[in-house]
């Protein structure tokens, strides 16, 4: 075989493959990504101000209502941080979960390797977290919440999401395309899913029985450890480092065993 | 000779009504009537040909008869349902008028999300800009939204494209038809020079002329199957005289 050699569809493709092809069309990702920023900031006239603005509003809301009953301190940054990872996996997964079907013309006529679309919707959401991220620092100052030098580790808990995120976002994709009512279930989920986790309200007001319960929630895990790491200058040890990781990776390999097995079906429901 | 594209055993089944259910009310409304077993129905069967290294390889045939599918199974695009196609190089498929365009943007800026479709970087798009825009001989229209295009613009466009960075094979379905006659030498010429070049190409075309001028091997298929492949006289003829009777 020589250097040239591609081998586009050749009956047998490993994960070698997936890797490879990510990298030839690594261009087509950043373009994708950046596009999808350029829509979001530059259309209004504030941009990237908005970004910044709209969670700062909403935390403003938030904190007026619920501060009172929550006896927690720092409530704006703890709702803040906590808000920061469920929209991440919100905007991620139904961003993913809706992507081959708004790529459907493309994927139609030409070969591009199709988890590029809900993998740039999970990027895309990867950057908003970013600029949200500019909103609780700015909450943290005002605030004036105690600094710790744990908070340098919060792109470990953001990349444990990322991967969750993926995996989930490549799963949800693929059912959408053939059950499309898969949409409305999966926005009701996400509204339960919201009060399922303890982003507006701290665990231990909930009844002993529950705290097992919650565990079960994967979102439970990554806004507990980016909390620990922002706000309280705890290093989550080996036990939460290796549950944040193996539910990501559960989710991932099954999101991509998933899809490449369904995908080449895509092109004939969308 | 090296082998470039190797067919084997490769046959295409459709479910004619595979894309109308999508969702739960359908499926409910589609049990009840007892519409879900539908018929299937075979765009190819049992295609086994290979295409070698320099070849200018024409596909004819009738209408329907399975030539896009053809070339979007080689390209990748679709999955063939059973058999499988081997690629030894890069592909630069022109399969669809527009395919891999968006309208709203102009002509610049689908030149760069073109070549990225590709998988081309955007620098070696912006170094290929200006001779696409010279081949393509838009220069006073690069800026306009592609949706004010006529189709043998697009068709210009694409081609010059698919063209600039030299591929290693170059599939062509349908797409030179729409040039205007002095466009149609000028793809016909690059073509002539690509195949000096090494590079492999596979043409789809209704006009027959064309065919004889590029091509140095053809395959003729109908309702799905090879009828003959071979040296462009010997199939071209064949397929002339055969005038729409059965196979
Ligand atoms: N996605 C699809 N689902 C169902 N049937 C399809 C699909 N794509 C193609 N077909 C069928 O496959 C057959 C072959 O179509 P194809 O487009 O390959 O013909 P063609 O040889 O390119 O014709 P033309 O000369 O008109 O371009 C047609 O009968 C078409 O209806
Ligand atoms: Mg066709």
């Amino acid at each position: 075989m020589n250097e040239s050699e591609r081998a586009l569809t050749v009956p047998s493709q490993g994960l070698k493959d997936y890797f490879e092809k990510f990298y030839r069309y690594r261009h087509l990702l950043k373009e994708l990504v950046s596009r999808d920023i350029k829509i979001k900031y530059r259309r209004s006239v504030l941009g990237i101000v908005w970004s910044v603005l709209n969670p700062l509003l909403m935390m403003l809301v938030i904190t007026a209502v619920f501060s009172r009953f929550m006896r927690t301190e720092n409530f704006a940054a703890f709702y803040l941080c906590g808000s920061l990872i469920y929209n991440f996996v919100s905007e991620g997964t139904n961003g993913a979960m809706n992507a081959i079907l708004i790529n459907a013309s493309l994927i139609k006529k030409v070969y591009v390797p199709k988890y590029i679309f809900p993998l740039e919707k999970v990027l895309f959401a990867l950057v908003n977290a970013l600029f949200y991220l500019i909103a609780v620092a700015i909450v943290f100052i005002i605030a004036k919440v105690p600094l710790h030098w744990t908070i340098v580790l919060f792109p470990i808990p953001l990349a444990y999401t990322f991967l969750f995120a993926l995996g989930l976002g490549l799963i949800l994709s693929t059912i959408n395309v053939f059950f499309r009512d898969m949409n409305h279930l999966y926005s009701v989920w996400l509204t339960a899913w919201m009060y399922l986790t303890p982003i507006i309200y701290p665990v231990d007001i909930l009844p002993e029985e529950v705290h097992k319960l919650i565990q079960l929630n994967p979102l439970y895990h990554y806004v507990t450890y980016f909390r620990d790491v922002m706000m309280y200058g705890r290093v989550p040890g080996l036990v939460e480092n290796l549950i944040c990781l193996g539910i990501a990776l559960i989710f991932l390999s099954i999101g991509l065993t998933v899809f490449k097995k369904y995908q080449d079906q895509f092109i004939l429901r969308v | 000779m090296e082998k470039m594209i190797e067919v084997r055993d490769v046959s295409m089944r459709f479910n004619m009504a595979s894309e109308v259910i999508s969702g739960l009310k359908e499926y409910v409304i589609k049990l009840a009537k007892r519409e879900l077993f539908f018929k299937e129905f075979y765009a190819l069967r049992d295609m086994t040909f290979d295409i070698h290294k320099g070849d200018v390889f024409g596909i004819v045939g009738l209408n329907g008869s399975g030539k896009s599918t053809l070339l979007k199974i080689i390209s990748g695009i679709l999955k063939p349902t059973t058999g499988f196609v081997r690629v030894g190089g890069s592909l630069s498929p022109l399969i669809e008028l527009g395919a891999g365009f968006d309208f709203e943007l102009t002509a610049r800026e689908n030149v760069m999300l073109n070549g990225l479709v590709l998988g081309y970087s955007k620098d070696l798009m912006l170094s290929k800009m200006d001779e696409i825009i010279e081949f393509a001989e838009l220069r006073e229209f690069m800026d306009v939204a592609i949706k004010n295009f006529s189709s043998g613009m697009i068709a210009r466009l694409a081609f010059a494209i698919a063209t600039a960075v030299t591929p290693e094979i170059l599939i062509v379905d349908e797409i030179l038809s729409v040039g205007d006659f002095l466009f149609q030498e000028k793809c016909e010429r690059r073509i002539n020079e690509m195949m000096k070049g090494d590079t492999t190409v596979i043409i789809v075309s209704h006009s027959i002329d064309q065919i004889e001028r590029l091509c140095n091997r053809v395959l003729w298929i109908d309702k799905g199957r090879m009828v003959r492949i071979g040296e462009t006289q010997e199939v071209c003829s064949a397929y002339k005289n055969f005038g729409g009777q059965p196979v």
